[in-house]
């Protein structure tokens, strides 16, 4: 078995990427895109497309000129908006990935909606023939992604026009020379490598015989040509993948079986479970154990595999958390109660709720807390008469975010629109909706009371919120009205509506901006610390994010939600599920495996390095049909304990499981093993067999060199000989029957088979 | 081991399914009905045979319910809050979320209308609903270590599903009941080809075979618009759930079609609210309805709106949901009696009506009067139309999925008597699968699969995966690619120890022995003169009569071919070499025959395997007489 990580990913939104190899196959975990990378890019320039204002008549191509001309040697000054990348934006995907053979990658395992966004790549390369598993939900997710980001790109190719070389300029070194320092790390990063990892949005090489380019004349065409093109290269990745529902059970190549379990992080997302004859193996990903809108993280159901690969790299570890760990171990006074039907009830009760205790503490309280304390926010804002600003990032995060304020304006009696501007609004909203299967207990009490499942339902319903597509739809604007609260796409703050309202508003102090901040980012600062978020604090790539909008004089509220376990749940976690071997990532070497006492070996990993792992040494299980064990023939050998007995019979592998059955008669039957003896030959009891069926023979020593040799001398009825060493017997005479004799009294002195 | 299924309900008879099955320790019981025809003690399955002591904690590993129709569901709240079942319980979500309305609207319809005493409260059915596990489709659920079941789509309702259960290496389903062709809401019966021993399957249609249902579904349309065209009130008595959003989705999207105006009422909230439950379980409809669900959810009706009682006198024509169906009481009958006495309404009614319905009367024959008690009589005038589409497979689909499942043994439930026999004639005959109809309360007892376990070594495993082609020649020259591998290895046993399976080669270092090769030789005198003079030193040079030989030899023995090695010649493990010791330890004296200087003696080694091949060559070499020209 060996690991190869790929990338150890960016929080949340871009999910750790690895290889693993399996029995001789190859897994490949996830296959996520860097888009928070996407800060690189300058948003489509001011004034062109402010819809909402009326459109400017600036020209792109003369814009671009223009800044043909100017250098950029801007390097050691302070970034500004200048500085970006002017060009349709590129999509970074996992630069190593790039450095493997893809044909040899045999199943694709996506854990999140997020896994799945650079899929399209990987499913056009030639070659590439790997099983894509993914659950329905987490599928249905991600295609809406997917879809989103082709429908925002377009106002990209709109603006620049097509590209006269599927290399764009800005991927020039000459040009990647003079980029800001900040900038070029993201755009090649620290080893200059990175910079493979680019690629234009799933973009036209699968070649549609119907639509030829060059046939296509005014820029225009082009670019819904090739909008369809990359929706033809979407489409064309999501029939590939092969979709699962919970827990359901899938065999690949007869040996391996797969299983996904919910994780918690998102709906649909989930940790896979790979059991072969010989290995089995968890690939734990994020999880969140209690959470309030995806179904809770199922970790009952990887007990009893022998390898867990640890890849949940939001814990980012540092002094505060090993306080807080503390603290959080010393609180554990409180003790929930826990249905009975969770357990197995094996005896070792009383250890599993030592466990359960420790594992469930309650992850969403402080969660919530986060999610009242920004709704208040927002609901201050448009008191104030500002608007609020939501970009669409987590589903979770969207979904309550809209209960709690409807909720808030409810209760205040407020009459503030609600809208979700997004091309994959409605879908998205309605999905939420008809999945109870991937939603937490307390949403599926919900589905038994007949009440939807979101708050959205009802919102809608009762014309609070209302989904639009896109910021240029009539209907928007004639209901339009602010102060207002949008959700809107996209995160990265460089695609989609919600650039063009952050310009609308960005200069208005009474409106507000909630950033989602990835964790690995700002430390664990944010998170660990409920006050911490409270303040408007800045890190670093939020700066570069807003920097297309500077100056800004719109409020600023950044938070981050939890995007994986707590530090203090993975010991128990791990001492529950007992494996035998645990890979985790190098920079948690502190905090694992450091009690001596636990009979599991941790293994430390690290990003691009190859990791072999050394064989668990396990014999894989047979089953032997019963009608083929029935026929056996049993010998008992000298050690009288032992019985054997030769096997024969057509070996099928069906589930993992490896069975012996009978076959087909007559090709077995024209295969017999050779004979084989061992052990040496008593010489008294050879004599006394031959004698009892009637043949006469008499020992005579001969002393070969160093090696003592017995000649058995027979004379009736026939003449024979046998020589007999430690080794080897050879018997010779002329008389057939005689020597089948012979032969019968050795094999009844020696061991054989 | 044996799987032993009793049966306690549905056996020979439609109703109270509940069918208790035994594998290896385990013990399941599927379903949990209730017997809409009885009134007394025989309503719900003897549940004392399943335990004497009524200890059903212990004698039971779990239930599963497949649908949430009364006669599979009914009696689960008296079992588990009266009988007192504590353990485990299955069924799907939407199973789960619906469940509960029947059983509640089945309470009401009891103690409310019909004043009887109550089986189980509202409280109980909530409390025995909270005990319940749902299960999403093909998600395979650990019951306990050795207990594994996964539900498989199967149409006929939404949520109902097929039940696969595993215990060790025995396998079963129970089907529960199933559709094997889409519908308006709902897909076909899908399963995995398992490998099983025992199939229990429903056998409703068991001699039916149906043709399409569109013309049937045509023909329930035309009769709708012509009632209502001549201004006629339509009145169709159904149950809240299944058959009234097939038929609603039917009609709303006919009125959309047709551009029709008239109004459809659903006549209690019961509908309406089941109307949202489908819209949130949308996932487990057909593949059409779910792919418009975002734009426009098929139970968001258009056209439907909620009935007032005030509108059953309102004048102008009118489509009417009414509960409960068959006519039994309720809603559907007050309206009845106003609208059987004219001729422009029409009453549809089900397939199916249990007898002493109203609408079983109505079905048989075409009654002019009906007396609903003792005080009322109605006038019947209106017209009639009997659907005729079902949500049970037909006689074809319960073969289909025989076929496609090819179990051990069948069980056959949940039919009638005669026809299930009919349909197990069929099942032994036309796939030679042993098929059983036992009735309620009987026990059927068919054998286990069982397989030893053994731990395998690699280089077994290993070897045993090779692939071994053989090229098998065909008369007419051509040949085939076969792959013949057999697997071959040695079971070893230990006292106290697992068996194991190892390759050949391993074995001795196993059980700790030294190999012992025994082997057979024979100097074998060959008759060889020669015409020609020919030098000592030639004759003595192994070749030469080596060569000879192998050129007769090779003339005799047709079938096998021999090697020439040079020094040997090699067949098998059969060595033939040129000996030129007169005092070869192998060689017998008397066996020399003739002229002794025209003999020349060939040293044979072999092994016993090939004990018969050699001895069959020495032969013929004995008999060679080679004479050199």
């Amino acid at each position: 078995m060996k690991l190869t990580c790929l990338s150890k990913g960016g929080g949340y939104h871009c999910p750790p990427c690895h290889i693993v190899s399996v029995g001789g196959l190859q897994f490949l975990l996830d296959c996520p895109l860097d888009l928070l990378a996407l800060t690189i890019f300058s948003p489509i320039p001011t004034g062109s497309n402010a819809v909402l204002d009326g459109d400017s008549d600036c020209s792109p191509r003369t814009f671009l000129d223009s800044e043909d001309g100017r250098k950029r040697q801007k390097m050691d000054k302070t970034l500004d908006a200048d500085d970006l990348i002017r060009s349709e934006p590129c999509y970074k995907t996992v630069t190593n990935l790039h450095l493997w053979d893809l044909s040899f990658i045999d199943v694709v395992l996506i854990s999140t909606p997020m896994g799945m966004l650079g899929l399209p790549f990987l499913t056009r390369t030639k070659g590439f023939s790997a099983k894509i598993y993914a659950t329905d939900a987490a599928a249905r997710l991600g295609q809406l992604m997917m879809e989103d980001l082709i429908s925002m790109n377009v106002d990209f190719r709109q603006f620049y026009g097509p590209e006269e070389s599927s290399f764009p300029k800005w991927m020039k070194w000459e040009e990647l020379e003079v980029l800001p320092s900040a900038l070029k790390e993201i755009a090649v990063g620290k080893d200059g490598s990175e910079i493979a990892g680019w690629m234009p949005l799933y973009s036209h090489l699968t070649e549609d015989p119907h639509l030829h380019m060059s046939h296509l004349t005014d820029a225009y065409t082009v670019c819904r040509a090739r909008v369809l093109l990359s929706a033809a290269d979407m489409k064309d990745c999501m029939q590939k993948v092969q979709t699962l529902k919970y827990a359901e059970e899938t065999c690949y190549n007869g040996a391996f079986i797969l299983k996904a379990f919910s994780s918690g992080l998102e709906i649909g997302a989930c940790n896979w479970t790979i059991r072969g004859p010989k290995n089995s193996v968890v690939c734990l990903s994020s999880s969140i154990f209690v959470t309030s809108h995806a179904m809770n993280f199922d970790y009952h159901a990887l007990q009893g595999y022998d390898l867990i690969l640890f890849s949940d790299f939001s814990l980012d570890v540092n002094e505060d958390t090993e306080n807080r760990v503390m603290t959080a171990a010393n609180n554990l006074s409180s003790v929930s109660v826990f249905p009975s039907n969770y357990l197995y009830s094996d005896g070792s009760d009383t250890q599993h709720i030592i466990t359960e205790s420790l594992l469930n503490t309650d992850d969403s309280f402080e969660e919530m807390e986060k999610l009242a304390f920004i709704s208040s926010c927002i609901i201050d804002s448009v008191k104030a008469g500002g608007s609020a600003l939501i970009p669409i990032g987590r589903l979770g995060i969207v979904l309550q975010l809209l209960e709690y304020i409807s909720c808030a304006l409810e209760s205040l009696n407020l009459k503030v629109p609600i809208f979700v501007i997004s091309s994959v609004a409605e879908e998205l909203l309605a999905f939420s909706n008809v999945i109870p299967e991937w939603l937490c207990k307390q949403r599926q009490e919900k589905l038994y009371s007949g009440e939807p499942l979101f708050g959205h339902v009802d919102l809608i319903k009762g014309k609070k919120l209302h989904l639009f597509p896109a910021l240029h739809t009539e209907t928007l604007l004639k209901i339009w009205q602010e102060p207002c609260i949008v959700f809107s796409s996209h995160w990265s703050l460089r695609l989609g509506p919600c650039v063009h309202l952050l310009r609308r508003w960005c200069g208005d102090p009474n409106s507000l901006l909630v950033m989602e901040i990835s964790v690995i980012q700002l430390g664990m600062l944010l998170v660990t610390n409920n006050m911490a978020m409270y303040n408007l604090q800045k890190g670093v790539d939020a700066d570069l994010a807003l920097l297309p909008f500077k100056p800004m004089a719109m409020k600023i509220l950044q938070c981050s939600f939890l995007s994986g376990m707590k530090l203090e749940k993975v010991q128990p976690l791990l001492k529950m599920l007992h494996p035998k071997v645990v890979l985790f990532p190098e920079n948690l070497r502190q905090h694992f495996g450091g009690s001596s006492t636990s009979s599991i070996s941790f293994i430390q990993y690290s990003e691009n390095e190859t990791l072999r792992i050394p064989r668990l040494n396990l014999s894989p299980e047979l089953d032997i049909s019963t009608d083929l064990a029935a026929q056996l023939n049993w010998t008992k050998l000298t050690d009288e304990n032992i019985h054997i007995a030769r096997l024969k019979g057509e070996l099928s592998v069906e589930n993992g499981i490896h069975r012996l059955l009978p076959g087909n008669e007559q090709i077995v039957a024209s295969h017999s093993g050779l004979l084989m003896h061992w052990g040496s030959v008593n010489l008294q009891s050879l004599v006394a067999s031959l004698q009892n069926m009637g043949i006469n023979a008499h020992v005579e020593e001969e002393t070969n060199g160093t090696e003592t040799e017995y000649g058995v001398h027979i004379v009736g009825p026939n003449r024979a000989l046998i020589n007999i060493n430690a080794t080897r017997t050879v018997i010779s005479t002329g008389d057939e029957k005689l020597a089948s004799l012979i032969f019968e009294a050795i094999t009844n002195s020696l061991d054989s088979i | 081991m044996a799987i032993e299924t009793l049966v306690l309900g549905a056996g020979q008879e439609v109703g109270k399914s509940c069918v208790v099955v035994s594998i290896n320790g385990k013990r399941i019981m599927f379903d949990c009905g209730m017997h809409m025809g009885h009134q007394d003690h025989l309503r719900y399955p003897d549940f004392s045979l399943i335990s004497k002591s009524g200890d059903f904690n212990n004698a039971l590993s779990c239930i599963i319910i497949t649908h949430f129709h009364l006669d599979h569901i009914g009696a689960l709240p008296y079992f588990t809050e009266v009988c007192g079942y504590n353990g485990p319980i299955y069924m799907t979500y939407p199973t789960k979320a619906l469940g509960p309305l029947m059983l509640e609207d089945y309470r009401k319809v009891m103690v409310d209308r019909r004043g009887e005493e109550e089986q189980f409260s509202s409280e109980n059915i909530l409390q025995c609903m909270r005990k319940v596990t749902a299960v999403d489709l093909k998600q395979t659920v650990q019951v306990d270590k050795d207990l594994q079941i996964r539900a498989y789509y199967a149409g006929h309702v939404i949520g109902a599903a097929m039940f696969y259960a595993k215990v060790g290496d025995t396998a079963m389903v129970y089907t529960g009941d199933y559709n094997m062709t889409p519908d308006r809401h709902l897909g076909a019966a899908q399963i995995d080809r398992l490998r099983l021993d025992l199939l229990i399957t429903e056998s409703t249609y068991a001699t039916t075979v149906r043709d399409s249902k569109y013309a049937r579904e045509r023909e329930f349309l035309k009769a709708v618009h012509k009632c209502i065209a001549n201004g006629g009130k339509v009145l169709i008595p159904t149950f809240a759930l299944g058959r009234a959003q097939e038929l609603c989705i039917l009609l709303d999207d006919y009125w959309e079609r047709m551009n029709l105006k008239v109004p459809i009422y659903f006549s209690a909230g019961l509908t309406i609210q089941a109307n949202m439950y489908y819209k949130m379980l949308i996932n487990w409809t057909s593949q059409k309805v779910k792919d418009t669900y975002a734009t426009r959810n098929a139970f968001e009706f258009k056209n439907v709106r909620n009935f007032d009682r005030s509108l059953i006198n309102a004048p102008g024509p009118c489509v009417l949901f009414a509960t409960p169906g068959m006519i039994s009481g309720g809603f559907s009958l007050q309206v009845f009696k106003q609208w059987a006495p004219y001729e422009e309404n029409l009453v549809t009614l089900p397939g199916y009506c249990v007898a002493g319905t109203i609408g079983n009367r109505l079905m048989s024959g075409k009654p002019t009067k009906i007396d609903v008690d003792e005080n009322t009589v109605i006038d019947v005038r209106c017209q009639i139309h009997q659907l005729s589409f079902s949500p049970h497979t037909d006689a074809k689909g319960i073969m289909d999925l025989v076929k496609f499942l090819s179990p051990k043994h069948v069980i056959l439930v949940h039919g009638e008597k005669p026809k299930m026999e009919s349909l197990k004639g069929r099942i032994q005959s036309e796939l030679g699968i042993q098929c059983y109809d036992p009735q309620n309360n009987d026990m059927v007892s068919i054998p286990s699969t069982h397989y030893v376990k053994a731990d395998a070594s690699n280089a077994f495993i290993g070897s045993s995966s090779t692939p071994n082609f053989k090229f098998p020649k065909i008369r007419g020259g051509n040949s085939e690619l076969g792959d013949e591998r057999v697997a071959e290895g040695v079971l070893i046993m230990e006292k106290s120890e697992k068996a194991k399976v190892v390759h050949q080669d391993e074995l001795l270092e196993m059980v700790g022995g030294m190999k012992h090769e025994v082997q057979f030789a024979y100097c074998c005198p060959v008759q060889m003169s020669y015409t020609e003079r020919i030098s000592d030193s030639e004759l003595s040079s192994r070749n030469f009569g080596l060569h000879k030989l192998l050129a007769k030899l090779s003339t005799e023995l047709t079938e096998d071919s021999i090697q020439d090695c040079g020094e040997h010649l090699q067949l098998e493990s059969l060595y033939i070499s040129f000996c030129s010791r007169d005092n070869c330890a192998y060689r017998a004296t008397e066996d020399c025959i003739g002229d002794k200087s025209a003999t020349t003696y060939f040293c044979c080694t072999w092994l016993a395997a090939d004990e018969k091949l050699a001895w069959e060559v020495i032969s013929i070499m004995k008999k060679l007489h080679v004479i050199d020209t």
